[in-house]
């Protein structure tokens, strides 16, 4: 009897503290993303401002996810070493459980992940890099939301030779990069019709450009097309001033990676009249840009300014959101490269971008851009638009 | 000391002690303690012999070099450019690595071994700047900035496969790091390697009693660069992919403060300061990307201040 | 008098390679007689100069000092704050092993790279040259930057300065009798502690002006003493520890050549110095006027 009494005791107490656990929440479906980048390494700097680019995007859409999936965005820093990104998209995959990688700065990084991605079917949307025209053809998995340095290198070789300009000089930097550059600014130029008269590579590591820039001088073209990484932008402007060659009546050309927007005010006013190509100019004018700055006023008060890394970065995060909000955050590596393959972004901060299915590398606008004084300030005006370029290295280049 | 005890304590010395199966017996223990942690597993086995090799020069013969990397690096990309070229079976590939490697050591050696002290640094320097752009330059061959595309490793005796969970390719390091270390072990124990330890601590008297001090130098440094470039093509054949950084110098700094915070001279502070070292970094890497520097830094100047002689150095004062 | 264009273009790289120069030589003296002096391989230098370069740029553009006050204020700011840590952290290590010199300097530039960027950003710090030396000056056969020609001037002015200084004062006669036998020195009664603290302090403060002054050419970045580094050690093999004129001529000859050589053989200019600091060194191991 008293052992009957004690059961039931006991099968009130153990319903009564069933009844008043919390209700286990509803299953969440949490997206795990592989983020690698360069924050330690000559290209922090870069870093930066694209994570700022990607947190911004966070902050602002966050919301937007639908109920009960969220985001989870696993950082990690291949410190400028391609074998570390290499085993940390591998951690990440076979550790993390990741269901995609996004980022990565250095082309090289994204060639060691790419055949990774094959054997893992997690796909690989590069966000930032902008190197190596090649690696989506790696693997199947990879697609390129940023941009590719022909891209940039070839609109502009064609536009300076439909200005009138004859004879052409190159200077770049003696790294792939800067050969890529080279050749896409040289085909781009022959192909209008014009002359190279000439053409330097500059060592990599080099504090003081005033020799290459006397070269440039000494060939007296009408025009030249330099390319530098950023973090040397200041460097080759500086020579330029010293040298005269604006004086000598020579035209120079780049990359939008000679005046990001950030490094302007360090570079008073030799830049002005400088002609560049990029994808995204701080005072282009369209709708998604204005939304896009009016956030990062918000977001950065403290004076820092985006350019076309935060930007390239930000439209990566809405490519994969728009993905989670398709799929409400199930997918498979297959599920998500048929998505990409057909992605498109009409309002994108710097025009309409999609994704070529072919080749599912980015298809955008190239702007021709001349830096010029603006409100005070120095901007880079956009002054041609060279309408849905896609990767022009692979129009030439077709697969065997 | 009676002569016979003497004999007995210097025999003792030099034959393996239990002990020393400890990091052995750990590093097997670590397969199965740490199963997704293989791929760094392995190349912190491929980083010990690197810092093993290191040791050799530094510790042992008292060649203060800023350049190992370049011997790193000649092996991993020989290595690297077979298996691109079709030719990926691991274990010629890891001679061929080595065989280039060492015959970048002695022409270099004799070059940079006719000086000493901070010149000695900075033709090692100068050697291992130099052939790292002259693979930027041979992109063609080298892939330049955009690293080796096109490695194929084939499975090791034909069975083994690389897999993407490292699992072959940490008992692959494992095994080549072991013999690497016992071959080390040899040549530290042996009369060779005793008169290199003279030969750092007093040059005159060696070279008083007619010890042959250049060729000796010259063979270590070989044979170190052999060690170096083995640990390079490990880790090419493990991760399939070499580049640039393989050779540069912030690679030859950083296998310098790793030897220096385990114990320089001692063959076996490898086995604490690189581990530690690596796994610190991967840690705070996943944390707090941007400030590892300073952490690093700080243990560094700790270590120095406090731990004079490395982590080794720091147990044997306890033990007295 | 018209130049041809040939002979504009060498005169023109011979006066950037020149002011190069002076920038590495402002630099890296300081190292090289506390190298010489105290034996101790401060890998750290680098970020003495650093300092200055930032301590120049928050003064100017945060506090609004003028260009040469402020200046000055880098330097006496950089070489004041390098007494504590030659007193708590170098002395230890005065005559022991290189390797702990090497990594207790190693330390102590990773933490500086942290350090900068996190107060500073990872971004490069901008110089704005007084109006004043912005600008051209014509100096009738042909026109240069102002900025540049006052690099030159600069650093011609402290070269003398220093050599009087070296060679003309107790001071300077003391630095050169330790340098050559610090025992004999020593016994002899010199201090010879307190004298390694202020050549110390006075050679970071040499860093730091030259880091400040030269923050146009070596820009100001949180990682600007690892990506020196080699610059300012070619500079001091090159021209031999604890010695003044060593390292003048060896920036001179690495700034100047290799300006020259990336001018004409762009190809392969940066292998130059290289090759170059590989052959003085076989010739003369000790540097070109190594005494130590």
């Amino acid at each position: 009897m008293r052992c009957g009494r004690f059961v039931v005791a006991l099968i009130i107490v153990v319903s009564a503290t069933c009844a008043l656990l919390p209700r286990r929440a509803p299953a969440q479906t949490v997206v795990k993303i592989g983020l690698i980048s360069s924050y330690s390494g000559f290209v922090a700097q870069a870093a930066d401002q694209a994570q700022k680019g990607i947190d911004l995007y966070l902050k602002e859409h966050e919301k937007d996810l639908p109920q009960g999936v969220k985001v989870e965005l696993v950082r990690r820093d291949d410190t400028s070493n391609p074998e570390v990104g290499k085993r940390l998209a591998q951690e990440l995959i076979t550790r993390e459980h990741v269901q995609l990688l996004t980022g990565v700065i250095l082309s090289p990084v994204a060639a060691a992940i790419a055949p990774l991605t094959a054997e893992a079917k997690v796909p690989l949307l590069i966000s930032i890099a902008a190197g190596g025209s090649a690696i989506p053809r790696i693997s199947p998995y990879v697609a390129r939301v940023s941009f590719t340095l022909w891209q940039q290198g070839y609109p502009i070789g064609k536009w300076a030779s439909e200005q009138g300009w004859k004879k052409a000089y190159t200077a770049v930097s003696d790294f792939i990069p800067g050969h890529d550059s080279e050749e896409a600014f040289t085909k781009g130029f022959r192909d209008g019709g014009g002359q190279i008269v000439g053409a330097v590579r500059m060592p990599p590591a080099n504090p003081d450009f005033a020799p290459f820039v006397q070269r440039i001088r000494d060939a007296k073209p009408d025009v030249v097309f330099v390319w530098v990484p950023s973090v040397q932008a200041t460097a080759l402007v500086k020579a330029v001033r010293d040298l005269g060659l604006r004086e000598a009546d020579i035209q120079i050309t780049s990359a939008q990676d000679l005046l990001p927007e950030e490094q302007l005010p360090a570079m008073g006013d030799t830049p002005l009249g400088l002609i560049t190509s990029g994808n995204y100019s701080t005072v282009g004018e369209r709708p998604g840009n204005a939304n896009f700055l009016a956030a990062w006023k918000r977001e950065y008060a403290d004076g820092a300014i985006p350019n076309f890394l935060s930007v390239n970065a930000w439209d990566g995060m809405v490519a994969i959101f728009d993905l989670i909000k398709a799929t409400k955050g199930k997918f498979t590596g297959d599920e998500a490269m048929a998505f990409f393959k057909n992605w498109k972004n009409p309002d994108s901060p710097r025009g309409p971008i999609m994704i070529d299915p072919e080749t599912r590398d980015i298809v955008q606008n190239v702007y021709i851009r001349r830096l010029e004084q603006q409100n005070g300030k120095l901007a880079n005006i956009e002054i041609a638009t060279i309408p849905m370029v896609k990767d022009p290295w692979k129009e030439f280049n077709p697969p065997k | 000391m009676t002569p016979s005890r003497a004999v007995e304590a210097f025999a003792r010395r030099h034959r393996y002690s239990p002990l020393e199966a400890l990091p052995w017996m750990a590093a097997v223990g670590a397969y199965f303690a740490f199963p997704d942690y293989l791929a760094l597993g392995a190349q912190i086995l491929a980083t010990i012999l690197f810092a093993l090799s290191a040791d050799l020069v530094l510790g042992y013969a008292g060649i203060v070099t800023l350049g190992h990397a370049a011997f790193f690096g000649t092996g991993a990309y020989t290595a690297g450019i077979l298996a691109a070229h079709g030719w990926g079976e691991p274990i010629t590939g890891l001679f061929a690595g080595a065989i280039a490697a060492a015959l970048l050591g002695v022409l270099s050696g004799l070059v940079v071994l006719r000086t000493a002290g901070l010149a000695l640094l900075m033709q090692t320097l100068v050697v291992a700047t130099m052939v790292a752009e002259a693979a930027n330059k041979a992109s063609f061959i080298t892939g330049g900035d955009d690293g080796l595309q096109g490695m194929e490793v084939w499975p090791i005796f034909g069975r083994l496969h690389f897999d993407m969970f490292g699992r072959t390719g940490y008992f692959y390091c494992l095994i080549v790091v072991f013999l690497c270390w016992l071959a080390a072990r040899q040549i530290v124990h042996s009369p060779f390697g005793r008169s290199l330890t003279g030969i750092r601590e007093n040059l005159r008297r060696m070279h008083a009693i007619g010890a042959p001090v250049a060729r000796r130098r010259l063979i270590i440094y070989t044979i170190s660069a052999a060690l170096a470039g083995i640990s390079g093509a490990l880790i090419a054949q493990t991760t399939q992919f070499v580049s640039l950084s393989f050779l540069s110098l912030e690679r030859s700094g950083t296998v310098l403060i790793m030897l220096i915070i385990g114990g320089v001279g001692r063959l076996y502070g490898v086995f604490i300061g690189v581990p530690l070292y690596m796994i610190a970094q991967d840690r705070f890497s996943a944390v707090a990307p941007v400030y590892w520097y300073f952490w690093i830094g700080l243990l560094m100047v700790l270590v120095v201040v406090f731990a004079r002689g490395g982590i080794l150095g720091l147990f044997d004062r306890f033990r007295r | 008098m018209h130049l041809s264009d040939t002979a504009s273009a060498i005169i023109s790289i011979g006066f950037h390679g020149l002011a190069f120069a002076m920038v590495l030589y402002l630099i890296s003296v300081g190292l090289s007689v506390t190298m010489g002096l105290m034996g101790f391989v401060n890998l750290a230098h680098g970020v003495f100069a650093m300092a200055g370069g930032y301590v120049l740029t928050t003064l100017m553009s945060r506090w609004g000092l003028p260009f040469l006050p402020a200046l000055l204020a880098a330097a006496v700011a950089v070489s004041l704050a390098s007494l504590p840590i030659e007193r708590l952290l170098y002395r230890r290590l005065y005559g022991g092993e290189e390797l702990d010199q090497v990594l207790l300097t190693m330390g102590l530039v990773f933490m500086s790279v942290a350090a900068a960027t996190y107060v500073w950003g990872p971004l490069q710090q901008p110089l704005q040259p007084p109006p004043w030396l912005s600008g051209e000056v014509d100096f009738g056969v042909r026109s240069f930057p102002a900025y540049r020609s006052f690099l030159i001037l600069c650093g011609a002015a402290l070269v003398t300065a220093l050599w009087l200084g070296i060679e003309r004062t107790r001071f300077g006669a003391r630095v050169r009798a330790s340098v050559d036998n610090l025992r004999m020195a020593q016994s002899v009664g010199i201090d010879t502690s307190r004298l390694f603290m202020t050549t110390f302090a006075l050679g970071s403060g040499l860093a730091g002006l030259g880091g400040g002054l030269g923050a146009d050419l070596l820009a100001i970045s949180p990682s600007y003493a690892l990506q020196n580094l080699a610059y300012f050690l070619i500079v001091v093999a090159v021209g031999g520890l604890g010695s003044i004129r060593g390292p003048f001529v060896a920036a001179l000859l690495i700034g100047i050549a290799d300006t020259g050589f990336k001018y004409l053989l762009p190809e392969f200019g940066a292998f130059f110095i290289y090759a170059l600091t590989l052959g003085v060194l076989l010739w003369r191991p000790r540097g070109l006027f190594g005494r130590a």
